[in-house]
Order: C-alpha cells, then sequence, then structure tokens
C-alpha cells in the first residue's frame, strides 16, 4: 500500500516535471488518439449546464462543447465541476476544456489559458413582480431590495440609485422574502433571474430592468495550450458570427442577451 | 472633523490599516445607522423582556391551574429551542402566514417587517429566561413577609406589585444582569434576517472593501463598549436600589 502510495507520488512528480516537455506534443494529438473531448460544464447552472431527469448534462453550454468535438470529429464526455474546483480539473488534466461559467478576471488568466474573445457575459438585474411596473434603476430609490450578502453589487445599487439593500445569507431566503412581499426586487446575477423567470412558479415576476455592471464569461484550456487556444478563439468567432449563441440562447429559453447581439453585429460588420 | 477622517485615510495608504467607516462618509452613515439600530434593538428587547418576566413570574403564581401550564409551556418552548431557528420560524414561517399590506412602492408586504420580528423574537426568548429568574426571586422572599401583608388586607395584585416584587428585584439583579447582557449580544443573531444591525452593516463593509481582520477587531471593541455600558448602568441601579440589611 505504502509502496504503492509512493510510486503514485514519483509517478506524479516525474508527470508535473515532464508536463513543460509534455505541452509541446500538444492536447490536440492527445484528444485525437484518445477519440473523445472532456469538457468540464456547470451542472447546476440552468439553463447554461443541468442535468436533465434521467442524469444527463444538457444545456447552453454542453451544446457548446458538442461543437468543439464535432469540429474535432471525436466524441465527448462531460464531467460537472463547480466554481471551486474548475480551474484545478483543468490544471491537473482532468479536462481538456473548461466551459463552465466562469468570469474571466486577470488573477484567473494567470492560472488557465483565456481565449479571446468572450463567449458570453452577464450582470446585474433585478427579478421583480410585473405588477410593480419598473422600468429603471432609479425605480428603485427607496425601496427595500433583497440581494446577498457580500454581493459585490449591493453598495453600487444602493449608493448608485438609492435603493434599502436587504441582504441574505443565500439565495432561497432571498428569493422567499421577496416572494413574501418583503422587498421590492431581488438584485441578482442576470443569467441565474432569466432562469427563474422561465419557471412557472414565478410567473408573475420579471427581470425588466437594463443589465448593468456586465462581466465578461471566459472558456478554458490548459495553459500553454497555444494551438488548443488559438483553435477555440476561431470558434468563438464563429459562434459570434454565425448567431449559434444568439440560437442557443433562444433553444434554452433565455430571452437574447444584448453581449450575445453585440458581438453577432460586431463580427458582421 | 474632516481632518481626522483624513488622517483615517491616509493610515490606510501609509500603514494598509483600513478602517472605510471613518473616512468614507457612505459606509460612516452605513455603521452609525448599525450602531443605533443595535442600541435601538437592544432597548426594546430589554423593556420587553422585563416586562414579560414580571408578568409571567405573576402569572405562574396564579390560582388557575391552565394559567400555570401555559406561562410553563411558553418557557419551556422558548428556551429550548435555539434563538436563531426562533428568528427564522417568526421571520419565514409565521411572518408569511399573516395578512399582507399595501405598501408605499405600490406592492403587498408582511404586516411586520425583519427588524419587529427580531424585537418580538428576542424579546420572547428572553423574556423565557427572565420569568425564570424573576421566580427564583419571588421564591427568596419570605413566606412571613407575605403572610404580614395578607394580614394587613393587601390583595393579591398588591402584594406582589408593593411587596413581593420590590424585594424579588433585589436579590434578580445580578442574575437578570447576565440575562440581560446576552440579549444585547443576541441581537447580533436578528442579521440573518437582514436587520440592519451592527454586525449586518460590517459584513456589507468588508465585503467591498476586504478589510475582514479590522471590521472584526472593531466589532468586538464595539459589542465590548456596548455591553460596558449597560453593565455599568445596571450596577449603579443594583446599589441605588439597595436596602441597608436586606439581601
Amino acid at each position: 500500500m505504502k509502496n504503492r502510495f509512493l510510486a503514485g507520488v514519483a509517478t506524479t512528480l516525474l508527470a508535473s516535471a515532464l508536463s513543460v516537455a509534455a505541452a509541446s506534443a500538444d492536447v490536440l494529438d492527445t484528444i485525437k488518439e484518445r477519440g473523445t473531448l472532456i469538457v468540464g460544464v456547470k451542472a447546476d447552472y440552468k439553463p447554461y449546464g443541468f442535468l436533465d431527469t434521467s442524469g444527463n448534462v444538457i444545456g447552453i453550454e454542453p451544446d457548446l462543447a458538442k461543437d468543439v468535438a464535432d469540429k474535432l470529429g471525436v466524441a465527448i464526455e462531460y464531467v460537472p465541476v463547480v466554481s471551486s474546483n474548475r480551474m484545478q480539473f483543468l490544471e491537473q488534466g482532468k479536462i481538456d476544456l473548461m466551459i463552465a461559467t466562469m468570469t474571466d478576471r486577470p488573477d484567473r488568466r494567470e492560472v488557465v489559458l483565456i481565449p479571446d474573445p468572450n463567449y458570453y457575459s452577464s450582470g446585474t438585474n433585478i427579478l421583480s413582480l410585473k405588477s410593480l411596473g419598473l422600468t429603471e434603476w432609479e425605480d428603485l430609490r427607496n425601496k427595500p431590495v433583497c440581494g446577498i450578502q457580500g454581493a459585490f453589487y449591493n453598495k453600487a445599487t444602493s449608493q448608485n440609485y438609492g435603493a434599502e439593500i436587504v441582504a441574505f445569507k443565500g439565495t432561497a431566503e432571498a428569493y422567499s422574502a421577496l416572494k413574501a412581499g418583503n422587498c421590492a426586487a431581488f438584485v441578482y446575477d442576470d443569467s441565474a433571474i432569466v432562469a427563474k423567470t422561465n419557471d412557472p412558479e414565478w410567473a408573475d415576476y420579471e427581470m425588466p430592468l437594463q443589465t448593468i455592471d456586465d462581466a465578461p464569461w471566459g472558456l478554458a484550456v490548459a495553459l500553454g495550450e497555444e494551438n488548443f487556444a488559438q483553435m477555440m478563439s476561431d470558434m468563438i468567432i464563429d459562434w459570434h458570427k454565425t448567431g449559434r449563441i444568439l440560437e442557443l440562447e433562444t433553444k434554452w429559453g433565455v430571452t437574447n442577451t444584448p453581449f450575445a447581439k453585440a458581438m453577432n453585429e460586431k463580427y458582421n460588420q | 472633523m474632516d481632518v481626522i477622517y483624513e488622517w483615517f485615510r491616509l493610515l490606510y495608504q501609509e500603514t494598509g490599516i483600513n478602517l472605510p467607516f471613518l473616512y468614507d462618509e457612505y459606509d460612516r452613515n452605513r455603521m452609525v445607522d448599525g450602531f443605533l439600530t443595535t442600541v435601538w434593538l437592544s432597548l426594546v428587547c430589554l423593556f420587553f423582556s422585563v416586562i414579560i418576566g414580571v408578568i409571567g413570574a405573576w402569572l405562574q403564581g396564579s390560582s388557575f391551574k391552565w394559567t400555570r401550564r401555559f406561562v410553563n409551556g411558553y418557557i419551556q418552548l422558548f428556551r429550548n429551542t435555539p434563538p436563531l431557528v426562533q428568528l427564522y420560524f417568526f421571520y419565514f414561517a409565521i411572518g408569511t402566514l399573516l395578512p399582507r399590506v399595501e405598501n408605499d412602492w405600490g406592492g403587498q408586504s408582511p404586516i411586520l417587517g425583519s427588524f419587529a420580528w427580531a424585537a418580538i423574537s428576542l424579546s420572547f426568548f428572553a423574556g423565557a429566561f427572565n420569568v425564570e429568574i424573576f421566580r427564583s426571586g419571588i421564591e427568596a422572599v419570605p413566606k412571613s413577609t407575605v403572610e404580614a401583608a395578607e394580614a394587613l388586607g393587601f390583595s393579591k395584585l398588591q402584594i406582589y406589585r408593593d411587596i413581593t416584587l420590590p424585594l424579588a428585584f433585589r436579590v434578580v439583579l445580578p442574575a437578570l444582569n447576565n440575562n440581560l447582557v446576552n440579549l444585547v449580544k443576541t441581537t447580533t443573531l436578528a442579521y440573518a434576517i437582514a436587520v440592519p444591525e451592527m454586525l449586518y452593516e460590517a459584513n456589507q463593509i468588508w465585503s467591498d472593501n476586504v478589510n475582514v481582520t479590522e471590521m472584526m477587531i472593531f466589532l468586538l471593541l464595539a459589542y465590548f463598549v456596548l455591553v460596558g455600558v449597560l453593565v455599568g448602568a445596571m450596577n449603579r441601579w443594583e446599589r441605588a436600589m439597595k436596602i441597608p440589611g436586606y439581601g
């Protein structure tokens, strides 16, 4: 047992020592040799990546990943990831590609390789009762607005628009307080709110405002995989150009986001 | 005043000790509001929990079996459940069952907000302990004293109000002190149902500025001072009420 453990450690060390050299061997060759593309996607973020009733991973991001596999002419395998392990999985080589609702940030670019341009984007918006008829952020002034404790947009919402933030620990409490009428609205990620508005239980609610604080999402490959990254850059441009992102949004019941529309226009000029 | 505020901004730039609730006006207002909410919530809860304690202890001595049972049931329920669970229960379970009223922004909101529920829940929680504390004081009043009052023709209420309670009060003050100190500290739980008290505002500030260490130290000192003031006041009161030769 101990020997096997030591052997495992030795192999890991050897592998990491060789990984610089292995990088030049190119993950694209490995994928083609293996015959499958292994992609890390979310399984709890409807509609971007979630499980269907029989347990298969489906959604916008799995569909995008399938496009990549088709282009390479290989089969696809999905590995569910969460925010806290997605970059580690990529570093360890457990997955070849990660498309997992990750916000593109400079510190993350030091750990993984994020090809440009960004494929998607999400920002801040609110969920509120249709009957309130809110139309702009200024309408929130002096109204209680539910939020999540620790979210960076709480301060902006209260400072710029005068809303009284009522922040809860988790989303469940915030949704429950909104439903109970303790707040006029719930300020949160627009991508999560979009999913809520499609839920029949939330049929009386809407996402009425212009999204603010837009932050782009980046898909990622392991550091050093320049060829793969180059290929992904071309693919992302292609997705924007052909309107594939817009098409997938429609397919999964998301109203076309301003970012996807703008990118589509930009690459069709 | 501005000189002092600017000094703290300099302190941050020079040493990295970040106290935004001193130099940033927005954060300062948040912190002051949080402090006032904590003080106000504490005062409301102190007042009502003592009232509940006094009335509860009186009802416990009632000659009706069901009144005594009711008070005991209340004590068991509130003493044997965690205050955080009670807060959630009141706010999310009871709160949503109550009728709704039209609010000023055109929606329907529950009749009681988070502050009201925190005040109710914490008063009942500390009140349950206070009933037992007052009972201990009442039982410490010699039976002969009560009998003497009865012989003088005092009614039951008069005996409780004018004889038993004043004597009992002097006996229970140390225990009551303890419970009220705990109550002030328990108001931090109201953070869970988004009552904007000190801990809540501190959390908002540290999530915007990532200065958790400084805020934690500040919170600790703030509560130390706040509870210190309460304890000081209670001790003075205790001395002022002292009857020479009694207790």
